[in-house]
């Protein structure tokens, strides 16, 4: 799937990839970020 | 995922249509079957704003090839390379495709 022109949500997780950075990624690729969350389980 | 996160996914998934993709950060199997489960079919744990609200979005994850080759390789490299090191990808993305299996077959 294109992400360019795309609305995402960048869901990150503290123990992985958090969500500003999806969506960074989000961004590069083309897309525009609508939501970043980064979830925490604990 | 948390309630106040399932309100937010369901606020904008409202807000913005069909044209919503999702894409996670996940660092396991079983985080990336949860979140994909739960903003396609809905809350797993019928707890939360989504439970019973099949949003049926899209799903991917950043460390999919299909996503890191659209991503510019100086961003990759400095967001998520050291992530994608560390965690066992292959788990993650055998996650992900169960999780798009069942949601196919439901």
């Amino acid at each position: 799937m294109e992400l360019r022109g795309k609305k995402v949500i960048a869901l990150g997780e503290r123990d992985g990839v958090p969500g500003p950075a999806v969506a960074e990624c989000a961004r590069g690729a083309g897309a525009e970020v609508v939501l970043t969350l980064t979830a925490c389980y604990v | 995922m948390g309630l106040e996160d399932q309100a937010a996914v369901k606020r904008v998934a409202d807000e913005h249509g069909s044209g919503v993709v999702v894409l996670l950060g996940t660092p396991d199997a079983e985080s990336t079957q949860t979140l994909a489960q739960t903003v396609v079919a809905g809350d797993p744990s019928y707890a939360g704003p989504l439970a019973g609200v099949p949003l049926g979005l899209p799903v991917l994850h950043v460390f999919e090839p299909e996503v890191r080759d659209q991503v510019p390789a100086d961003v990759y490299e400095a967001q998520v390379a050291l992530m994608e090191m560390s965690l066992d990808r292959d788990a993650i993305l055998a996650g992900l495709r169960e999780a798009r299996r069942v949601a196919a077959t439901t």
